[in-house]
């Protein structure tokens, strides 16, 4: 009788542990391990690190850094690697130029892409304050910030980039064939 | 008695059988036979075989870039893992699977971690998917038209997936009401990072560790990797080490300044997943030649859609009438679908082409058609039918003669 008590418990830890937190496969993660990993940036500034940086201090990084793909002014060279700079107008013609400038919708978006992946060949290299500046020097390039305009957490999400209305929702099924 | 002995009996009866094989068989072999090869613990293909991915020309930046499939090659719906169309942004990395983690973070009750062995504790799911670059056919929105299938339609490849449902640990971690995206990273030096609805992660969405019965090759994101069925293929974060929910999209590069489509009037379209029906006739197909004269062919090809099962799939070849062709393996949804149809070649020249019909009832668009809509300074998304012209000569081209 008690051992069938006992196994009857035995089932139902068995059951609890199922379903329960005990049952559960991930490890918890602690607040250490998200802070290492997490990098991402939101639009509206969330994730940025501390830190800034001017146009007038990313010139020499961007030089040293960028231009060797980029050029020096962002204009990019040989066709192959993207200009950075330029293109405004350009998105309703038959030749549209896609840069930073033209295109990209957001400002936090060019500092969260040099982050991850940029230099090209030495990606997550840059300290925030680099990438703050080289943000501006690439913003200024374009006409969008000052020279000496501030690039830090709380201004780069304010700035307002001049395609920032130029993207709509999917409308597909676009398209009725014709049978 | 020793005749009691099974193996010495069986010999016994060996001897005689040989024996009279060797009566009724004086004759020797027209060439004597070579003794073949031992068994081996890899296997390779045939040194005959020599069917490859197309590899982009040189360039100072070789680490981003992209491979084809070649489709013609392929039999069936699956895609050899080695000929896997490959597509990255910043080089394949070399991933210790002892070692690699995924956390689960942002808008939930509890974070947590998995490794790739607590992720095989879970019950894992097998299912046949497409996987396809949402830039695959882009040039033809330009007018510049692919040669062959390999490069028309070879950044897309079928395999059969072994994973997770998503959905399973995002259960774990209970996600709270306010977590509409997750924001997925992979662990590629770029940190390549798309912005998904949790709807998909919800749906049929799955961690993969498993392709074709052997673990994800490592430019399929070793050790593991985002599949998001019938989405496009950027989305399907490889090497994944992080989701992030959260209550919006990251807006990311890779979902601002490329994968969006520029519609005539300057304005991009954002967030278009979902792959639309598409189709493509592999043989007879540009680059090939007819391999006799006038006669009866097979017209093959592979369809498929984001959307669901392929439902039909119509072949031309004579530029204006469809005829329904035989679909080898309906049933699949979100996965190739291979199409056949006899064809009796008069010798002349021909155009071919084939439009697939999804189970949503959509029916695949003629170029025209997509550029009338569309315009030419849309990129991604192309599923626009493409088309063959056969030539009295035998050779099958991309272009009309004389065009």
């Amino acid at each position: 009788m008690l051992r069938r008590a006992l196994k009857f418990a035995g089932i139902a830890l068995l059951g609890a542990a199922a379903f329960g937190q005990e049952g559960r496969i991930g490890k918890p993660a602690g607040e250490d391990k998200i802070k290492a990993m997490d990098i991402t940036v939101f639009p509206d500034g969330r994730g940025l690190p501390a830190g800034s940086g001017t146009a007038a201090k990313g010139k020499d990084i961007f030089k040293a850094k960028c231009a060797v793909c980029h050029n020096d002014q962002g204009q990019g060279r040989e066709g192959q690697y993207p200009a950075l700079v330029g293109g405004k107008g350009t998105l309703n013609t038959p030749k549209p130029v896609k840069t930073v400038g033209s295109y990209w919708p957001y400002a936090t978006t060019v500092f969260d892409y040099i982050r991850r992946a940029m230099p090209y060949d030495q990606p997550g290299t840059l300290q925030a304050d680099e990438i703050y500046s080289v943000v501006g020097f690439v913003l200024n390039a374009n006409g969008i910030v000052g020279e000496n305009d501030e690039m830090n957490a709380t201004t780069l999400p304010k700035v307002k980039m001049p395609n920032r209305d130029g993207f709509v929702p999917d409308a597909r099924p676009d398209v009725k064939a014709k049978r | 008695m020793k005749e009691k002995d099974p193996s010495r009996r069986s010999l016994l009866s060996l001897g005689a059988g040989l024996a009279t094989l060797t009566a009724c068989n004086t004759a020797k072999q027209e060439t004597p036979s070579l003794l073949g090869t031992p068994p081996s613990k890899y296997g390779a293909r045939s040194p005959h075989e020599a069917a490859a991915r197309a590899v982009p020309p040189e360039s100072k930046t070789p680490s981003t870039g992209a491979s084809r499939t070649p489709l013609q090659d392929t039999y069936g719906i699956i895609t050899p893992s080695s000929l896997h169309f490959e597509r990255h942004h910043a080089g394949v990395p070399d991933i210790d699977p002892a070692t690699h983690e995924l956390l689960i973070h942002g808008l939930v009750e509890q974070p947590l971690v998995y490794t790739l062995a607590d992720l095989k504790r879970f019950p894992s799911a097998s299912r046949i998917h497409f996987v396809e670059c949402s830039g695959n056919g882009r040039s033809e929105y330009s007018g510049n038209l692919a040669p062959d299938p390999q490069q028309s339609h070879g950044l897309a490849s079928c395999s059969e997936w072994t994973g997770v449902p998503v959905k399973l640990l995002l259960a774990e971690a209970k996600v709270k009401p306010a977590g509409k995206w997750v924001i997925a990273e992979g662990g590629d030096a770029c940190r390549l990072t798309r912005s998904i609805p949790i709807a998909k992660l919800m749906d049929d969405a799955m961690i993969v560790f498993g392709q074709n019965g052997e673990p994800i090759r490592p430019e399929q994101g070793y050790p593991m990797r985002l599949l998001l069925p019938g989405w496009e293929g950027n989305t399907n974060i490889k090497w994944l080490r992080r989701l992030n929910v959260a209550d919006g999209p990251a807006m990311t590069t890779h979902e601002t300044a490329f994968y969006t489509d520029l519609m005539p009037d300057g304005k991009a379209r954002q967030f278009s997943f979902e792959l639309e029906a598409k189709s493509v006739i592999t043989r007879p197909a540009g680059g090939q030649k007819m391999p006799g004269g006038a006669g009866t062919y097979e017209i093959t090809g592979l369809a498929w859609s984001g959307r669901g099962k392929i439902q039909r799939v119509e072949v031309s070849v004579d530029g204006k009438t469809w005829k329904e062709a035989e679909l080898q393996q309906a049933g699949f949804t979100k996965a190739f679908t291979r199409f056949r149809m006899p064809w009796t070649w008069d010798g002349g020249p021909a155009t071919l082409q084939s439009r697939a019909t999804d189970d949503t009832g959509y029916l695949q668009a003629s170029a025209d058609e997509m550029l009338a809509v569309r315009g030419r300074n849309y990129s991604y998304h192309n599923n626009q039918i493409k088309v063959w012209y056969v030539r009295a000569d035998g050779s099958v081209s991309h272009v009309a003669q004389g065009a």
